[in-house]
């Protein structure tokens, strides 16, 4: 049988209806989980796991898929609408997204969010069906100084989330960068600013931080602005749906996300967030309206939304052709594939093609269904700003706490929670941006890891950074991308700049 | 759907003692292998009628030693409080400086156990383990291994290697990287000389053909795997990456006896024999004096060869 004939097959496993029952169980619980701050998929899937022992692998594997894209998805959510990421991947969907939210313009952030999910899951679900094989040959060329350059690019990139000021941004991103440092180095196994407190050894959780300042921040901002003239936030303006404005400023960016985000979820060391970095600086540089960029561009959201969730169809690529889990949740699907006597290898295409292709048609059933739940919930969702806010902040807080004591059930971890909220309504309160001290705390270290192995494997030559093609390309374009905006606005002030973004419009 | 939700996170994440007859504490993240362990014992507890109602909770961090401290300070006498940990737990105390360690608390008994695997990716020109050494002898920076954490089984493993071989376990190039498949990848990408891992791991590539099994870690040659012991190659190294479990400190020596009796039970029933055999564990029984004496010896030999690296001052 060819691959499309087994997807067929699976198709056909996957449309039972009591398989379509045990997807929407899922994507119904993903969602759920993705919404609330602080729980992720990876724990719901642990704890499902032992309820789907009774179930058979098929109906196991449908639903495991469910709640791995629909966490992925419901964490945009409460970025759009309350400006609190569920999951570190949908932080950068808060910078445009609530934004746009503020404005009465929910509903279509709301909507290019879930069809640029589903288009992103449908073209990367499918380029896992048929390019997998080839797809992670290339993910493992990536060795420690690949990774490092994209770092670096990566890096290079967060100062599109910077807002109006370089300074205040570069505050913020050294600030994550110095809490990062904080824990166990990963290389040596020594302690480093734990200050003696073991809870410090594993380093400053990304979620807790994230969750903390955004959710912690903006309730106390909100709060502390009481008796301020009455904030702008309309709940909807115009439209629910898209206008077919939108659309046009959505596709391209859906694609380009997918683009971005595929591979680097199928890189090993790659993961979700840095996709959604490289997407919304991309969608900056090429948009045709700069100006509303950090004022709730739409690009801004279809953009990283559709790396999101592409990256995490990416993930399972190495999990299916090698047996590498690369992110929590799919080190719990790997469980659950032994579990039925599985061991996803190199081998599995060819000894289980039934099972393997089972699954990649129950992650388009589920991408199906995630549209299906979610896009008549838009209007619904919406309504949420409605709520009075002392209600609505307080089940935030509520909804905040609880999940981080649920991943991390410690009263340090709480206290934390607790300081850095207050550091996120200090830094709200001078205009600091909070997005890019989450992106150090997340990126910083990812590099410093990757560039001490490479050096460690070239016994400290540094020239190994430039020798491999790859990390030459990726550090050549970060270079351009840092250098040529200085030129250009040397050479005119910024006139330069600002007249090819007058031209396209 | 969300109310349960929150039951269900409520009752696994936050578990309400009065229900629970064992609450097994697995001190790290979920999907990891003491978090595996857990949920098997939780599942074959209630299934044999062990427990009516076992309960896991991750309290992750720090090779265990969080959850270890969490676990010793506030379960002193409880006969209902269990913890799984391992060989990496006993690495983790020395080298984070853990003010808890397993005299703290009370260990019941040794469950599984893997062997390490010494690996080159097919690729390499090294075709057995006596070209490692070699390489290793004529310059141990320009060998890079690819491991699990710092300071871990696997980090202990090629220090002891080194030891065996006469090099200065000192001057090793470990790679380590966070477990998750990172380091498969690094050695099947021909980033790193060669890779140390449970065997496990590395079965699926090894059958595949894109790695090359060099030697194994066990005292003999293990069934079906078609590689020499350490010792084989002349390098005087055994090491087991086992998991154990634990009960609380300040138990009497009926509660102790219960403990271990109800351990017993469920490690000797067929359903816990099937999973180890689905999951691909080795089932290395070991209770009583016996394992006392056994958890004795490895933390010593383990302080030792820390030492000799350079982890543990």
């Amino acid at each position: 049988m060819s691959a499309f004939d087994f997807l067929l097959q699976g198709l056909g496993t996957a449309a039972d209806p009591m398989m379509l029952l045990y997807a929407l169980i899922g994507v119904t619980l993903g969602t759920a989980v993705g919404v609330l701050p602080g729980i992720g998929p990876a724990l719901t899937v642990a704890l499902l796991l032992p309820v789907t022992y009774r179930l058979d692998p098929a109906g196991s594997l449908i639903m495991f898929a469910g709640i791995y894209y629909g966490g992925m998805y419901g964490g945009s959510t409460t970025s759009i609408l309350l400006n609190t990421p569920g999951e570190s991947a949908s932080i950068i969907t808060a910078l445009e997204g609530n934004k746009m939210a503020r404005k009465g313009r929910g509903g279509p952030a709301l909507a290019t969010a879930a069809i640029g999910s589903f288009i992103a899951g449908l073209i990367a679900t499918l380029l896992l069906a048929f390019l997998a094989p080839w797809i992670v040959k290339v993910a493992l060329v990536f060795g420690p100084r690949e990774y490092f350059a994209l770092m670096v690019l990566a890096f290079v990139t967060v100062s599109a989330a910077f807002g109006d000021s370089a300074l205040r941004g570069l505050t913020s991103l050294f600030l994550g960068l110095a809490l990062a440092c904080v824990g166990i180095d990963q290389l040596t196994g020594q302690a480093r600013l734990s200050f003696g407190v073991p809870e410090l050894l594993d380093g400053i959780e990304v979620t807790t931080m994230a969750v903390a300042m955004f959710a912690l921040g903006e309730a106390l901002f909100i709060a502390g602005q009481r008796d301020q003239a009455e904030d702008e936030v309309t709940a909807v303006k115009g439209s629910v749906w898209m206008s077919r404005r939108d659309w046009a400023r959505s596709w391209k960016p859906w694609l380009r996300g997918t683009v971005i985000g595929f591979p680097i979820g199928a890189m090993p060391a790659g993961g979700a967030e840095i996709g959604t970095f490289l997407s919304y600086a991309t969608e900056k540089r090429l948009t045709r309206h700069p100006e509303e960029f950090g004022d709730g561009a739409i690009e801004g959201v279809a953009g990283p939304e559709a790396a999101n969730n592409a990256s995490a169809a990416g993930t399972l690529v190495p999990l299916l052709t090698l047996g590498l889990p690369t992110s929590a949740t799919a080190a719990i699907m790997l469980a659950g594939f032994q579990q039925f006597g599985l061991q996803p290898g190199p081998l599995l295409f060819a000894t289980n093609p039934t099972l393997v292709w089972g699954l990649i048609a129950s992650l388009l059933i589920a991408n199906a269904m995630l549209l299906v739940l979610n896009l008549p919930l838009i209007g619904l969702w919406v309504k949420l700003l409605t709520v009075p806010k002392p209600w609505l902040y307080a089940g935030i807080l509520l909804f905040a706490t609880l999940g981080t004591i649920g991943a991390n059930p410690s009263s340090f971890e709480l206290g934390m929670l607790l300081g850095f909220g207050v550091l996120g309504y200090v830094m709200r309160l001078f205009g600091y941006p909070i997005a890019p001290i989450v992106v150090g705390l997340i990126l910083g270290p990812m590099a410093e890891q990757q560039l001490r192995r490479a050096l460690a494997i070239s016994q400290g030559d540094w020239t190994t950074l430039v020798q491999s093609p790859i990390a030459a390309t990726l550090l050549a374009i970060a270079a351009l991308a840092l250098i040529v905006p200085l030129i250009l606005r040397a050479r005119g002030k910024g006139e330069m700049l600002s007249q090819l973004a007058g031209e396209e419009d | 759907m969300k109310q349960f939700v929150l039951a269900s996170l409520f009752a696994g994440a936050v578990a309400v003692p009065a229900m629970a007859d064992y609450t097994i504490i697995a001190p790290a993240n979920p999907g990891g292998g003491w978090d595996q362990t857990a949920r098997t014992m939780q599942t074959v507890m209630q299934e044999e009628g062990i427990s009516k109602s076992a309960q896991v909770q991750n309290v992750p961090g720090a090779g265990g030693t969080i959850g270890l401290a969490q676990f010793a300070s506030q379960n002193n006498g409880n006969p209902d409080a269990l913890i799984v940990g391992g060989y990496v737990m006993v690495g983790a105390i020395l080298t984070n400086n853990s003010p808890v360690s397993l005299k703290d608390v009370t260990p019941i008994a040794r469950l599984t156990g893997e062997y390490e695997a010494i690996v080159v990716p097919a690729a390499s020109s090294i075709q057995d383990i006596q070209g490692l050494v070699e390489a290793l002898k004529a310059d141990p920076g320009a060998v890079s291994w690819a491991g699990g954490s710092a300071g871990g089984t696997d980090h202990i493993a090629v220090g002891l290697i080194a030891k065996a071989a006469g090099v200065d376990p000192t001057k090793i190039n470990y790679i380590a990287y966070s477990g998750g498949g990172e380091a498969l990848a690094a050695i099947l990408g021909n980033q790193v000389t060669a890779g140390i891992s449970s065997l496990g791991e590395f079965e699926a590539q090894i059958q595949a053909g894109t790695l090359r099994l060099l030697a194994v870690s066990s005292p003999e040659r293990l069934e079906g795997v078609d590689a020499p012991t350490l010792q084989e190659a002349g390098l005087d190294v055994t090491l087991e990456n086992w998991r154990m479990v634990a009960a609380a400190p300040g138990l009497s020596d009926e509660q102790k006896a219960k403990v271990t009796a109800d351990i017993e039970k469920m490690a000797k029933s067929e359903n816990w024999q099937k999973q180890l055999a689905d999951k691909g564990w080795m089932d290395t029984w070991l209770a009583g004096p016996e394992f006392d004496a056994q958890l004795e010896k490895d933390i010593s030999a383990t302080e030792a060869i820390l030492k000799d690296i350079g982890l543990v001052k």
